[in-house]
């Protein structure tokens, strides 16, 4: 028998349609397709200048807002050859692990609930809030605040949020004994959970498979280990692994993971340095915008730097951070105009989400809901 | 840096016909080759115990129109063991096709598949070579140079064959 699942499905966490071929309750074969959120967003970047593609990077993985700008700004900053001040670097650091944690919590609290679980997702949508809260504090914004800037972050914390963002992390560990009480022992999680979507280590590799769910096969790949940027050298933290890689493993891997962020957002916060949160480079970087209002001089350079852009040197550039999902990179063709001859998205989902044939083939009907949910796709950066 | 070393030295040694050049921008290595060797030189790259690119991070296509030969495929390749990473980039024009990886690699299937969908760029060998992100029925490349950014039909009425 074939099901069509998707591509309105509330378990495929956005508009992904597989078509499945069955013999009983047993997949035989899965055929995914894709391109329904498809925007061409690789193609409306060439016709912009750099600035001007960083709101696009939002809406990528839309659940890691702040880390696919910490991704592009990176890619950019690096062809252009420029140094980001240290304070603006722990507050990107810090940015990007809250919305670590953020994005986990939608995956944890939807993941429980495509497998029947609903509590979960009240509780954390609680803890995800406070976090949209101080986002929307320091930024604006709450789900795409297009914070980072080239060459640093667009301003400085406001006045108290630090008060705000320690009481979050004090309370955080807590909370996530909360969802450990709820699912790590309860039986029918284990059950759904267990032996479940296992394909080999060898096989996860080929598949280009990173993040949390490369992990969860005990492979200890994290960008923010293998190749720091933006100060990752200089705080305590480890990279939790799982053993077999089934659905169960990436939950604890994904739980631990969270811990962590949670300890580098604690360590960026006690030593988080003082100083200036862009770097100064007059035909680059944006002039801060208290400047622009009252000197005519920043106005200037803000409307060239706005309007015409600039011009980087002739070059190649791949930078990637690690996002929620995974490897997030963005590689960069310059000609040595404003705008970038290529503008190439590497998105971790996009890889992760061809290994999923491999890992239901063979496996339960019902199954294929806790295997979408366990490697945590978000259609938006699959498509782009 | 001594392994990218190693690894451009082993590739001099065994593939001197093929390589092009070797080039350096901000300390990541380019190595660009003819499209001849391009599947040895990554069975290779794969292979060898010293190096073991096992992680295709990336593949992608360019389009360098109006030039001759027209498209750029680049793969960006991952080293577990070595902690390093190495682009190969090769030029194929617009008729002609390219050998697939895709028997080293199982995600190079999907890049494939994407570079062949938005570039029409032709894959040699390929199990599966059809659109991805855009439906069958669909004409035309996005991201060539020469496809207008709004869409060739943006002031038509959008009618889909189903």
């Amino acid at each position: 028998m074939t099901i069509n699942m998707g591509p309105q499905h509330p378990a495929t966490h956005g508009v992904l349609r597989i078509v499945l071929e069955l013999d009983g309750e047993i997949i035989v074969h899965s055929t995914p397709h894709l391109g329904h959120l498809h925007r061409g967003m690789e193609k409306l970047a060439e016709s912009k200048t750099y600035h001007q593609a960083i709101p696009l990077t939002d809406r990528l993985d839309y659940t890691n807002a702040m880390g696919n700008n910490f991704a592009y700004v990176l890619a950019v900053e690096k062809l252009l050859g420029i140094e980001v001040p240290n304070r603006a670097q722990y507050i990107r650091v810090m940015m990007a692990e809250l919305q670590r944690i953020a994005a986990h919590l939608i995956w944890l609290g939807t993941h429980a609930l495509d497998i029947g679980a609903i509590t979960p997702l009240f509780y954390t949508f609680r803890e995800r809030e406070d976090i949209l809260r101080i986002f929307e504090e320091v930024a604006g914004g709450r789900l795409t605040p297009t914070y980072l800037r080239i060459g640093g972050v667009s301003k400085d914390f406001p006045e108290g949020i630090e008060e705000k963002i320690k009481a979050f992390v004090q309370a955080f560990p807590g909370h996530i004994k909360e969802y450990e009480t709820l699912l790590t022992k309860n039986i029918i999680w284990l059950k759904r959970t267990k032996g479940v979507g296992i394909i080999s280590k060898e096989d996860a590799i080929s598949f280009g498979v990173t993040g949390p769910t490369l992990r969860g096969f005990g492979v200890k790949y994290d960008v923010r280990k293998a190749f720091p940027y933006s100060s990752y050298e200089e705080f305590d933290f480890e990279i939790p692994i799982g053993s077999v890689g089934d659905v169960y493993d990436r939950y604890i891997v994904r739980l631990r993971e969270m811990e962590w962020s949670n300890a580098i957002v604690e360590q960026a916060l006690e030593r988080l340095p003082k100083g200036a949160v862009i770097a100064n480079d007059p035909r680059i970087t944006l002039p801060p915008k208290d400047d622009v209002l009252t000197d005519i001089a920043s106005l200037i350079r803000q409307f060239k730097i706005v309007s015409e852009g600039f011009q980087p040197p002739k070059g190649e550039v791949y930078a990637s951070v690690e996002a929620p999902k995974g490897e997030l990179g963005f590689y960069l063709v310059s000609d040595g105009s404003n705008h970038p001859f290529r503008f190439r998205i590497r998105t971790p989902s996009f890889a992760n989400l061809s290994a999923l044939s491999k890992m239901i083939e063979g496996g339960l009907i019902a199954d294929v809901i806790s295997v979408i949910g366990s490697i945590d796709i978000v259609l938006g950066e699959v498509d782009r | 840096m001594t392994e990218i070393n190693l690894t451009v030295k082993k590739l001099e040694e065994k593939f001197l016909n093929s390589i092009l050049e070797v080039a350096t921008f901000r300390g990541e290595v380019t190595v660009t080759v003819s499209k001849e060797g391009i599947l040895e030189i990554c069975k290779f790259l794969h292979s060898d115990p010293d190096l073991q690119y096992h992680l295709l991070t990336d593949l992608c296509g360019l389009d360098f129109f109006p030039e001759t030969p027209r498209f750029g495929v680049v793969y960006l390749l991952y080293s577990l063991k070595n902690n390093q990473r190495l682009r190969v980039k090769t030029r194929v024009g617009e008729v002609e096709s390219i050998p697939s990886v895709e028997s080293i690699w199982k995600v190079a299937n999907w890049y494939e598949r994407e570079a062949y969908d938005l570039f029409g760029i032709n894959f040699e060998n390929h199990p599966d070579l059809r659109r991805i992100m855009l439906w069958d029925s669909y004409e035309g490349h996005p991201l060539r140079k020469d496809f207008p950014v709004e869409g060739p039909d943006f002031d038509k009425p959008f009618v889909p064959e189903v």
